[in-house]
């Protein structure tokens, strides 16, 4: 019988994480994934916060991922805000616009 | 399961608390001002802030000095240890809230001379990223550290883009985005494989596992993999090579205000949690850490100073020569602890990062006011070439800067010299004398585009039709305070280098 251990749950918060890198790094295209990248890679971090809480059996662990969710959420209303401003002065939201600042 | 919850002692935490309170008491005074210059407003704010400087150093002064001078200082923790009250914690949230009081004061004018900057949320906003700078310092727990950056970087987004027209300000904002929350995640996933490692998410907890598992010869490879991402996210907060990428952009698209804002106060914030998180938390892989460090120094030197030689806009090259002293400012901190591991040669060298930090802050905060000072409505005196023949417009300003551009570069009898000194020789007291070689002579090409400024300044012809420059009593004096006090920390510096020390000795 196959059982879950803790580093199924490490391989798959890095490899979210490494997802939400790539996605933040290769992405040339909207920025709107970009946020989703960010998303991702903080969800990546719960995965590992809980796996390691449960590990542990200590409940601190699982109480800080309530906290990232909160944070997420602030988060995700401070950078939609952001990218509605872009939209309206620049009139696009790819990411290759981005390039009035450079040097 | 409430009964037995103990309500925490909350004087510790009073100047958060009281920041926190006012910062929503001003946001709803906000809306009955009807002044477009919002001069209640502004008044509040900056009380508000001189109010919790004041609070910390009198809770410092009352609690934690020593009683007697041979006795160790106290260190209060309260909410069941997520909070810290030290001395070196005290010290920098007090001077932290008087460098956003300046920075406040500077950009006073300015803000008025642009609209569609809204000002009650502006005040606000500052009093909400000072807070989290607060959280970030008096944390000992990895969520009081997370939440305090989030509080910080979220107000800072928010503040770049408040002018709502300019599209440089909007792209600089979501950059900062961006590569903050990168960072953030980066720190995050750091924190939560120590956490993983050592079972517990408190600062001084993590430090004691550290060391029985190093005593124990436990496999380290899972904090050392956590050490990676928590340097990363610490070097993207601090903006050294290789993740400086967001300096530049934002401090050359924000508003000077904000890049006033984001250039000063935040960096003594950045320092105490490195200070925490490595200096405290994680000492037993100091082996690790150090080198990790030495390499971004020595990237950030290197690369800041020569690529601040080619901008021409002088928020930019100050956005390359902020990656540069950062560099140099963690040469001291990652030459504290040597092989025979004495704690004095360790506290010399974080004292002199410390000092560092503190007069790098200053001259900052200077310039920035400067330029401020410089801009008109519609001019935002950004470019070298508005450097040009500043002497002949205003002598007084061009003394000023000149002050200022000698101290940034090092020249002797100036603040920045002494501070450049103190880290170079705890580098030297380490041993690596090839780094502080690579310092030096990377100082010297640092050297070049501040004296290129002066140059401009003293020898350059003023454009015919530039416009007079004017300044009211109050910001000249401001400024003058400023200038001299960089002037004479640099004659006297003992008494700055003794307070540094102190507190860093008092508080671990």
């Amino acid at each position: 019988m196959f059982t879950l251990s803790l580093s199924h749950f490490l391989i798959l918060g890095a490899i979210l994480f490494a997802i939400s890198i790539m996605g933040i790094f290769l992405n040339r295209k909207n920025l709107i994934v970009l946020l989703m990248a960010i998303e991702l890679m903080l969800l990546a971090v719960n995965t590992n916060f809980v796996a390691f809480s449960r590990y542990l059996q200590d409940p601190n662990g699982q109480l800080f991922v309530f906290f990232i969710l909160a944070v997420a959420a602030a988060e995700a209303a401070v950078g939609l805000a952001i990218l509605v401003l872009l939209f309206r002065n620049l009139k696009s939201i790819q990411v290759d616009d981005l390039n009035r600042l450079k040097g | 399961m409430f009964e037995n919850f103990v309500v925490p002692n909350l004087l510790p935490a009073a100047p958060e608390i009281f920041l926190l309170c006012m910062a929503c008491l001003i946001l709803l005074v906000d809306l009955g001002v009807r002044s477009p210059r919002r001069s209640l407003t502004f008044l509040l704010t900056q009380i508000t802030l001189a109010v919790s400087a004041l609070l910390t150093l009198w809770y410092a002064y009352a609690e934690l000095m020593p009683p007697a001078p041979g006795e160790p200082a106290r260190v209060m923790l309260t909410f069941y240890n997520m909070f810290i009250a030290d001395l070196l914690g005290s010290f920098l949230k007090a001077l932290a809230c008087f460098i956003v009081m300046a920075s406040l004061a500077y950009s006073r004018r300015y803000l008025e001379e642009r609209r569609s900057i809204p000002q009650g949320e502006y005040c606000v906003l500052t009093l909400f990223a000072t807070l989290g700078m607060m959280v970030m310092i008096s944390a000992n727990h990895f969520l009081g550290l997370y939440l305090g950056v989030e509080i910080l970087s979220l107000a800072l987004c928010a503040l770049t883009a408040l002018q709502r027209d300019n599209a440089a300000a909007s792209e600089a904002a979501m950059k900062y985005f961006v590569l903050g929350a990168l960072a953030s995640g980066m720190l995050l996933y750091g924190m939560s494989m120590i956490y993983g490692a050592t079972g517990s998410l408190e600062i001084i907890e993590v430090a004691e596992q550290v060391r029985s598992m190093r005593k124990m010869q436990v496999d380290k490879t899972v904090l050392v993999f956590g050490l990676v991402f928590l340097v990363a996210g610490l070097a993207f907060k601090l903006g050294v090579v290789p993740f400086h990428m967001w300096i530049p952009d934002v401090y050359h698209g924000a508003p000077t205000s904000v890049t006033l804002l984001i250039a000063a106060a935040p960096k003594l914030a950045a320092f105490v949690m490195v200070i925490r998180l490595l200096v405290v938390g994680l000492i037993g892989l100091s082996a690790d850490w150090q080198s990790m460090l030495m390499l971004l120094a020595v990237l950030s030197m290197g690369l800041g100073n020569l690529v601040a030689i080619a901008q021409r806009n002088i928020k930019r090259m100050l956005a390359w020569s902020a990656i540069a002293h950062m560099g140099f400012m963690l040469l001291g901190l990652a030459s504290g602890v040597v092989r025979d591991g004495n704690r004095h040669v360790a506290l010399e060298a974080y004292t002199a990062s410390l000092f560092y930090m503190v007069t790098y802050v200053l001259a900052t905060l200077a310039v920035f006011g400067l330029i401020m000072l410089l801009s008109r409505r519609g001019f935002e005196s950004d470019e070298l070439d508005d450097f040009k023949g500043l002497n002949q417009r205003s002598p007084w300003f061009a003394a000023m800067m000149l002050i200022l551009m000698l101290s940034l570069a090092g020249i002797p009898f100036l603040v920045g010299f002494i501070a450049k000194f103190a880290v170079l020789e705890s580098v030297v007291i380490s041993g690596q004398y090839w780094l502080a070689v690579l310092a030096v002579l990377f100082s010297l090409v640092g050297a070049f585009f501040y004296l290129r400024v002066i140059w401009f300044m003293y020898f350059d012809a003023a454009d015919a039709n530039a416009a007079p420059i004017e300044a009211s009593f109050a910001d000249r004096t401001l400024l003058s305070v400023n200038s001299v006090l960089i002037a004479a920390i640099g004659i006297f510096p003992q008494f700055l280098l003794n307070a540094c020390g102190y507190v860093l000795a008092r508080s671990f």
